[in-house]
């Protein structure tokens, strides 16, 4: 939560250094290659300091993005001047700094497309398959949302020493594969863009199911990969179907990020949420990505999944929600991906769509499912299956089951209610 | 206008460290300064804003005979540096450190000297 003095200053742009901040390793990178990703880091996190040091005192220069640009490219170039290994070229590098329009000062200079284009290059080098998952998702974090070492630790509920030595390696191995500065093409460029696809989904959900992590960083996380996800649209190599699909999904999740908490600031379920707290903008948003992911004939994971929260956030009411739609979708969604939450998803489905009985039976076809074991969701489900059923004894025991297996208070509180209405009946 | 305007006594701020910490976010850094930046302005409408500005981090020490020795700044360290200067105006100097208290710097490891401008009496 901002605090009231923060939110009434109205000088410098929302997010400001943030976005430039990926702007600024990008087109550095750009030109001094991908080797010295660390050398654009530094240089950017060297004109943050700066601008510190100098607008703290009530002053900030006429266009604080492209000062912070000048004194990146500056910091860089005393860097490459000093460095050894780098002062052979240090005159090369220095005349393409000097006359890469991005690092020109004069105003109206028209290099928006290249340089988004430059960050579209180390999105693919920071989402490479030559790097593990969680390298991907660390460097992308660093390089181009500006996220510190402990932030990503704090989000990913590790040490900033691992989180060091994961960076290290992901930019080694980036030096090793000799990865291109570079927007794919061609036949390679659909894999490619499925896994930036994919490490953007990990950081949204990150963002999104995250317990842990405090909830600024959380919905930091889950801006930042619209942002990166909505930058990808820009160009046409990269604006595809399945780019709108998982912005669609994107939106339909981050539309209900606030209503997802309670004032305790437990999560709340679907069923138990304020739906006129729902963000209606983002719900439109949501849905001119999907009208836009249909172009193709491609029905990807994504596009499921954005089917399936488009339809719950249609619905004014939980009792409105065009059930049969979502299990068509989750039937298709279980084809692809194996996940017992999404299974289990599918069984709700089945007895809102086809009765009690066969939701129970479909719930009983996954409950060896190890995830499942102790999953309070789970077990809550089948509850209200067995009470639609009257078979009252089971449910009662199962939403005991339910309650011992949830810490939320919202949830302890409906499951404790549905238990209290056993003993007056 | 504020009664603060008729305070006569200023007071200089001496600002040191509170840049240290080189593993901060953009977006901790912007929050570091939009922080700064409404301290400024709650100083400024309350009347007690007089001047702020930056100290470069270059700078040389003169001492000895007419100045002749010249040193780079002795600063070894950039904790005991001097990042800045706020002049504000105050009733006495209890009210001038409280107003230093609001200081952002103290989030950041940083210091506040608080010093009174001595006036000099005519006659």
């Amino acid at each position: 939560m901002p605090d009231e003095a923060e939110a009434n200053v109205g000088r410098t742009v929302e997010h400001l250094f943030r976005e430039e901040a990926g702007r600024i390793v990008a087109a550095l990178t750009g030109i001094l290659g991908l080797r010295h990703l660390e050398l654009a880091e530094d240089a950017l996190q060297e004109a943050l300091l700066k601008a510190l040091r100098q607008w703290s005192y009530g002053n900030l220069p006429p266009n604080p993005a492209a000062w912070l640009m000048q004194v990146a490219k500056n910091s860089a170039l005393d860097v490459v001047r000093r460095d050894a290994r780098l002062r052979e070229k240090a005159e090369a590098i220095a005349d393409a700094l000097e006359k890469n329009p991005a690092f020109s000062t004069a105003p109206g200079t028209f290099m928006a497309d290249e340089i988004r284009d430059d960050q579209l290059r180390l999105i693919f080098a920071c989402c490479h398959p030559a790097l593990a998952h969680e390298g991907q998702v660390a460097l992308t974090l660093k390089t181009l949302c500006g996220f510190s070492v402990g932030e990503i630790a704090r989000a990913f509920l590790s040490t900033t020493e691992t989180i060091a030595k994961r960076l290290t390696r992901a930019r080694d191995r980036l030096r090793k594969a000799d990865v291109p500065f570079e927007i794919p093409s061609g036949l390679e460029l659909s894999a490619r863009l499925d896994s930036v696809l994919e490490v953007l989904y990990l950081l949204f959900n990150e963002g999104y199911n995250a317990s842990h992590g405090g909830e600024l960083i959380r919905r930091e996380l889950c801006e930042e990969a619209i942002r990166l996800a909505t930058l990808l649209t820009r160009n046409p190599a990269c604006d595809t179907p399945k780019t709108h699909a998982l912005l669609a999904l994107f939106f339909f999740q981050a539309a209900r990020l606030a209503a997802r908490i309670d004032e305790a600031g437990e999560i709340l379920l679907l069923k138990h949420q304020d739906r006129t707290r729902w963000n209606r903008e983002m719900i439109a948003k949501g849905m001119a990505h999907l009208d836009r992911a249909a172009a193709g004939d491609e029905a990807s994971p994504f596009h499921l999944q954005a089917g399936i929260a488009s339809c719950h956030c249609l619905a004014s009411r939980y009792e409105e929600t065009d059930w049969a739609r979502i299990l068509s979708l989750y039937d298709l969604l279980v084809t692809t991906d194996a996940s017992p939450v999404v299974a289990l998803n599918r069984a709700v489905a089945v007895g809102k769509v086809r009765g009690a009985a066969a939701g129970l039976a479909a719930l009983d076809e996954i409950r060896n499912r190890e995830a499942l074991q102790r999953y309070y969701l789970f077990y809550a489900a089948r509850a209200e299956l067995l009470a639609e059923l009257g078979r009252n004894e089971e449910a009662r025991s199962d939403y005991a089951q339910a309650l011992s297996f949830t810490e939320l208070a919202a949830e302890r509180n409906y499951l404790m209610k549905r238990l209290r209405q056993f003993d007056i009946e | 206008m504020t009664k603060a305007n008729t305070q006569s006594a200023t007071f200089m701020l001496l600002l040191r460290g509170g840049v240290s910490n080189r593993d901060l976010s953009a977006e901790q850094l912007q929050r570091q300064i939009e922080r700064y930046l409404s301290w400024i302005e709650k100083l400024r409408r309350d009347g007690h804003f007089v001047a702020g500005e930056p100290l470069a981090e270059t700078g040389k020490v003169l001492s000895g005979k007419n100045g002749s020795a010249v040193t780079d700044g002795p600063f070894t360290e950039s904790k005991e540096e001097v990042g800045g200067y706020f002049i504000i105006r105050a009733n006495d100097l209890e009210a001038a450190v409280e107003l230093a208290k609001g200081c952002p710097i103290f989030g950041n490891d940083g210091t506040v000297e608080v010093r009174p401008i001595q006036q000099v009496p005519d006659a």
